[in-house]
């Protein structure tokens, strides 16, 4: 199928991108890497008046690092972050997590942007925002606002981000020294969305744990964090013991939805699986 | 560009060779170099970029050529299976490919070249399970993946 | 007759270095003047009422040169019906082009567009308004044959399209004396060809010479010239059917579409080109799914562990029609013929129903109802070992034919000549030593690790004979001609009916002409796909390429070389017996001396013909011609043998090993025929692990796309190893046999054993294929 009929638009500032957007505003639909809205756009599924091109906008794809936080322009490629010394100092639960996404080619045109703006559900990048509690800069003509990922993700492919809104950037705190992390996914085949995935930052003080975050992907509507578990595991070391009530708790807490290929029961029982490796893995280093 | 606009002029570097087009915006890059350049041994296998068969490389990177406008790769400098052919930077991968019979109906095979390529400037010793990997995104439905694997890791073996 | 290299040589296609470089011509890569670009509006329902179709609107688009319904095509094209004269009880319904009042599936077209683009065409067929009533829809053969059930043809009366019976010995007895009964309920979903390159073609109709041309990427261009000419009233001759480079075939490219012969009604009646590619979407829609069988099985052994007989019930459908011009029921015909036929007994029954229903249809993809019958068999037999304590290695030794039981009929009815089970397990064994396979297998247990192995014996009914299609009035041919030229500078030309999507079919018979002649191969330049250039054949499916367009290569060669030597007898006052041919070079039989360049000899053949004497056969164009006699298959075997992990927690299977044992008689090409097999292993494990449609309560299917829909990519599967036994043919000189399917048959069976075998002790038995995670899970209770 080819794409249906559009007009096309080419901001070159983001002065300029927000002031067209606030014009155009609902009829436009912003192309960042185009690794889900061109294939939606091919199968005649979505059909934006106007695709609202920001590739050429300059400032976008920078990766730089303030005090206490890494920002990562929203037209960060994923090969980018793959190959950012910064983000695997210190970020590492994004280096690990990025590999996981789709294939090469994909990758070297996929934005982190276009990822959490698109807030698909199954995707690793919204989860880890959560887990780090990173906060999202979005943009309009009137000047930015900072949201934090708790509040972001709304519903399924649906973000606080309003149609006259750009997301410029994602703020990441830095990691500490005592920073702990984990991630998986169960997918099918390499690259594939997962079936579910989990990813977890926390800080490790000897070996009991502190602020410990959650974010499961591809069990919900959207990233969600296993709030019951969390609070279980604050202040305490890994014992099996524990890792096994915390998987308990997670897989009592998790909703998944339902489809003809796979079941909520399978989901549900891949978020304990996760957590019950991804646990039993934090334990092991930190013993 | 401040305005919407339907048809963009274009001038980019395709295979080394300057090309200067006006295109309609809705045109995808891979059917641009295929009907407007006849550059056809790109190929379309799903348009929705899944089965990586319009694999072009663009600013020296592999990409989907389904997945981007034509407009896009205004500025660029593309590279297709044709350029990189005539470049002999193939050469050794296309005789190990022919050796081993690494393909049957050669759809997928453009697309594959150009991707083990760019494994191989990125890793020059990968083993056989990091060539499955990078390959994982490129569907061939002929052979068994086994003899482009070993294809790829016999080049791998013979640039050292 | 002496089988010189490079018969039986490993050697690189010359094909190939084309497609390596980007220079293949697929379909889609041709541009013809004023070609339009075609568009189709198809049902999104199951089953609905086609009330009125409202085309204003997509006249007046850009680019718009006509919207077409199924009546403008009225008197244009002919219908048609999907019958099988060797089964005279199928019923099959009359089929259009595009559907007329009603639509029996989601997928099926009603309107069409030609446009200056394709996208053009799509835009306008958007604007295309059909006010559909939606229908009750069958979608399950099941209820397709409940008592009440809605028809999908209200003119059959009934939504039983075929019943049959094989039958030999009397099962029930035997089963009532049986040690023990092993009886288990199999389910094969739905799955499809997905070849990379998608469906299409280009029909260009020239009135001034009524005559059609057509470039179509498709495995049979003098089936579809045939079928053509009839539907369209073209005179035959006037038509020509060109398969240029085809990315990929596997059955799916072997039947008539409807959207295709509309695509050449189109342009018969806007005398223009018309072009049309499938998309992707459409793929999953409208090309030909197969599989989608409910088998019942059961097995009776004797506590020896000797097989006594077999009963099978298998129930499927067509989907919506009975595919052209093949029929739909050679899967189910299959499975019936199949079940059990590697092991001695002596009692077998076996009954197939097909059914109607409302999805897209069913036909002929690699290895036809081969999977199933492989995969149910070889299931009861591990089980049946596993109730009796024996070793399923040493069970199966015990069962197979054994090699003085040939040749003889399989209780289905299968005439074998010699098969080589016991060697082929013999080999595997060579290969992987079962007894350290299963301390391992013990040893990985406590550690919570699953590991399994799985065989799977098959037999492959290959290079199907003229008694089949021939006998069942489909004008396919199952008799294959090649001719040769010698062209006056010693090169040779071959053309041949058999066509090549990648197999290596058109160097296996360069090999075999180069062979055969005594020349270099690289001085055989074959051609193929072509109906108006290439002599009659049936193209390539049912791994027939090598056995029957091979021996009419050799056939052909034999005579060429005759006719060369006889030349060269008269230039050289030699009697050709002394004479030999290679290199390339007429030489002195004994001494090798080389006496003349087959251009020399060329030369006087063509333009000094009067030096030979009028009695002296010294043609250079040739045919040969081959066509088997009173078989109607030439049946391979092999063995295939899976080793991977089930992962408890999740599902996931990861392969660690896989064998191939296979023996498809005379190799004309080792590298080829490995690929081959590698190939259709990795599509048999796409059928066992991730390939299915699924469809929602309303009928309507939920994964059309290469997203959802899983096909088997690099990263998880195996290394395959593949080993080869030769055991000719004896109805063919050649004796080679065929190998393009044998990688399919196996795996799903073998797949499916390893797991069973891995999940031993959890004490569950999955029947039910493809093996997803949800399903194995569910199986071991977890979810
Ligand atoms: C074969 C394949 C496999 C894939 N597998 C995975 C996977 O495993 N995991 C995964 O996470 N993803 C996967 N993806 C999707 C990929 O990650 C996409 O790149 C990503 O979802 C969207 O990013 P993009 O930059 O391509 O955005 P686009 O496709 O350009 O845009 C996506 C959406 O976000 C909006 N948008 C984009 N940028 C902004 C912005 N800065 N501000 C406001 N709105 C914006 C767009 O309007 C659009 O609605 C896969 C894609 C393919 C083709
Ligand atoms: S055609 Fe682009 S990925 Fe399939
Ligand atoms: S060779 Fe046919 S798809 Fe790869």
């Amino acid at each position: 199928m080819k794409a249906p009929d559009f007009a096309y638009l080419r901001p070159n500032t983001l002065e300029e991108a927000v002031a067209a957007l606030g014009r155009f505003g609902d009829d436009a639909r912003i192309l960042a890497g185009g690794q889900t809205l061109m294939a939606l756009q091919n199968f005649r599924m979505a059909s934006a008046e106007i695709l609202f091109d920001i590739n050429w906008i300059p400032g976008l794809s920078d990766i730089h690092e303030e005090p206490d936080c890494l920002v990562i322009g929203s037209l960060v490629r994923y090969a980018g972050l793959e190959a950012s010394s910064l983000i695997e100092r210190d970020a590492p639960l994004l280096s690990e997590a990025v590999g996981h996404i789709a294939h090469p080619a994909v990758r070297n045109r996929g934005t982190i942007g276009g990822s959490l703006a698109l807030g698909d559900p199954a995707a690793e990048m919204p989860a880890c925002m959560l887990a780090l509690n990173a906060e999202m800069v979005l943009c309009d003509a009137n000047g930015e606002r900072r949201v934090p990922a708790d509040e972001f993700f709304l519903g399924l492919y649906e973000t606080t981000l309003r149609p006259d809104e750009i997301l410029t950037a994602v703020r990441i705190p830095k990691a500490r020294p005592s920073q702990c992390y984990a991630f998986d996914e169960v997918a099918r085949r390499r690259g594939d969305f997962a079936l579910a995935g989990l990813a977890i930052a926390g800080k490790a003080e000897g070996s009991a744990l502190h602020s410990v975050r959650l974010a499961y992907f591809g069990v919900a509507d959207r990233p969600v964090l296993a709030v019951s578990a969390m609070a279980m595991l604050e202040g305490q070391s890994l014992t099996a013991e524990l890792i096994d009530r915390v998987r308990e708790a997670a897989i009592g807490e998790l909703d998944p939805p339902d489809d003809p290929a796979t079941p909520a029961a399978y989901r549900r029982h891949l978020g304990g699986v996760l957590v019950a490796r991804l646990l039993g893995q934090l334990r092991e280093r930190l013993l | 560009m401040t305005e919407p606009s339907k048809t963009v002029q274009m001038a980019l570097r395709v295979n080394r060779e300057s090309v200067e087009a006006t295109v309609p915006v809705r045109r995808n890059l891979v059917d641009f170099l295929r009907d407007d350049l006849g550059l056809t041994g790109s190929h379309v296998g799903c348009e929705h970029g899944v089965c990586g068969a319009c694999t072009v490389v663009v600013d020296g990177a592999i990409m989907r050529g389904c997945l981007m406008l034509a407009v896009q790769a205004d500025g660029c400098e593309i590279e297709t299976i044709e350029g990189a052919d005539q470049s002999g930077r193939l050469a050794a991968l296309q005789a190990a490919f022919h050796r081993r019979n690494a393909l049957q109906c050669g759809f997928c095979t453009p697309a594959m070249l150009l991707t083990a390529a760019a494994l191989l400037e990125q890793n020059s010793k990968p083993s056989r399970d990091e060539i499955r990997d990078y390959l994982s995104g490129n569907f061939c439905r002929c052979t068994g993946y086994q003899e482009i694997v070993d294809a790829v890791a016999e080049v791998a073996g013979a640039d050292t | 007759m002496n089988f010189q290299a490079p018969i039986g040589s490993s050697l690189p296609r010359d094909r190939a270095k084309r497609l390596l470089a980007g220079r293949g011509q697929y379909v889609d890569d041709i541009q013809l003047p004023r070609m339009l670009h075609l568009a189709f509006v198809r049902s999104p329902y199951p089953h609905a009422r086609v009330k009125s179709i409202e085309t204003i609107d997509a006249v007046a688009m850009p680019g718009v040169a006509r919207v077409v319904k199924g009546a403008d095509l009225v008197g244009v094209v002919s219908s048609w019906r999907g019958t099988h004269n060797l089964f005279p009880g199928l019923k099959a319904p009359e089929q259009h082009v595009l559907a007329g009042d009603t639509a029996r599936w989601q997928g099926e077209a009603v309107a069409a567009v030609a446009a200056r683009s394709r996208a053009e065409a799509e835009d306008a067929a958007e604007q295309i308004v059909v006010d559909w009533e939606e229908l009750p829809f069958v979608g399950d053969a099941e209820v397709a044959l409940e008592n009440g059930a809605t028809f999908v043809h209200d003119s059959l009366g009934s939504n039983q399209a075929f019943a049959a019976e094989v039958k030999q010995g009397n099962t029930e007895l035997a089963f009532q004396d049986a040690h023990l009964v092993i009886e288990r309920r199999f389910r094969f979903n739905r799955h499809t060809g997905v070849s990379l390159e998608s469906r299409g073609l280009i029909a260009d109709y020239d009135p001034s010479a009524d005559r059609l041309t057509v470039y179509q990427s498709h495995q049979t261009p003098h089936q579809q010239q045939d079928l053509y000419a009839r539907l369209l009233d073209i005179p035959e001759q006037n038509v020509r059917v060109i398969c240029p480079d085809v990315g990929g075939a596997f059955g799916l490219k072997h039947h008539l579409y409807p959207d295709e012969l509309a695509a050449c009604a189109i342009s018969k009646l806007l005398e223009r080109p018309v072009k049309y590619i499938a998309d992707r979407f459409e793929s999953f829609l409208s090309d030909i799914h197969c599989r989608d069988h409910t088998v019942t099985a059961r097995m009776a052994f004797t506590q020896e562990g000797d097989i006594v007989g077999m009963q099978v019930d298998d129930l499927f459908h067509a989907g919506a029609y009975s595919q052209y011009p093949r029929s739909s029921i050679a899967e189910g015909n299959q499975i019936i013929r199949l079940c059990g036929i590697p092991y001695r007994h002596e009692h077998y029954r076996a009954a197939v129903r097909m059914a109607y229903l409302n999805k897209s249809l069913l036909g002929h993809i690699r290895s036809v109802g081969h999977p199933i019958a492989c995969a149910v068999t070889e299931q009861l037999v591990d089980l049946g070992a596993k109730q009796l304590s024996l070793d399923p290695v040493a069970m199966r030794r015990r069962a197979y034919l054994r090699d003085e039981d040939f040749p003889t009929t399989s209780p289905g009815g299968i005439a074998l000549e010699h098969l080589s089970f016991h060697g082929c397990l013999d080999r595997a064994l060579e290969r992987i030593d079962v007894d350290a396979f299963r301390r391992e297998q013990a040893q990985l247990r406590e550690q919570g690790i699953y590991r399994g192995i799985g065989f799977a014996t098959f037999v492959d009914l290959t290079s199907i004979g003229p008694e089949y299609y021939g006998e069942g009035g489909q004008h396919i041919s199952a008799q294959e001609t090649c001719l040769l030229r010698l062209e006056a500078s010693g090169g040779i030309r071959c053309y041949t009916g058999a066509t090549d999507q990648g197999q290596g079919i058109d160097s296996g018979i360069q090999q075999v002409v180069a062979g055969v002649i005594g020349v270099p191969v690289q001085d055989v330049k074959v051609n193929s796909g072509d109906s108006e250039l290439c002599p009659v054949g049936g193209g390539s499916w049912g791994s027939r390429g090598a056995a029957l367009a091979g021996e009419a290569a050799l056939r052909a060669g034999q005579e060429l070389r005759r006719n060369i030597l006889n030349i060269a007898g008269v230039l050289l006052q030699k009697v050709p017996e002394l004479l030999d041919i290679r290199d390339g070079a007429v030489v002195d039989a004994t001494s090798g001396a080389k006496q003349l360049a087959l251009a020399e000899v060329a030369q006087i053949g063509h333009f000094r013909p009067y030096m030979v004497p009028d009695n002296t056969p010294s043609d250079l164009t040739v045919t040969g011609r081959y066509a088997s006699r009173d078989r109607m298959f030439l049946p391979a075997n092999g063995l295939h043998v899976a080793i991977l992990d089930v992962d408890t927690d999740t599902g996931l299977i990861v392969f660690q090993r896989y064998l191939v044992v296979h023996d498809c008689g005379r190799l004309l090409n080792p590298l080829l025929v490995e690929e081959q097999i590698r190939g259709g292993v990795v599509q048999g494990i796409g059928g066992a692990l991730y390939e299915e449609f699924i469809y929602d309560d309303d009928g309507y299917l939920c994964n059309g796309t290469l997203a959802d829909y899983l096909v088997p990519m690099a990263a998880e599967m195996p290394d395959i190893e593949v080993e080869h036994l030769e055991t000719p043919t004896a109805t063919s000189e050649l004796g080679a046999k065929g190998a393009g399917e044998a990688g399919t048959t196996g795996a799903m069976g073998a797949v499916l054993n390893a797991v069973n075998d891995a999940l031993t002790p959890f004490d569950v038995t999955l029947s039910e294929v493809p093996l997803t995670p949800p399903r194995i899970l569910r199986a071991l209770g977890k979810i």
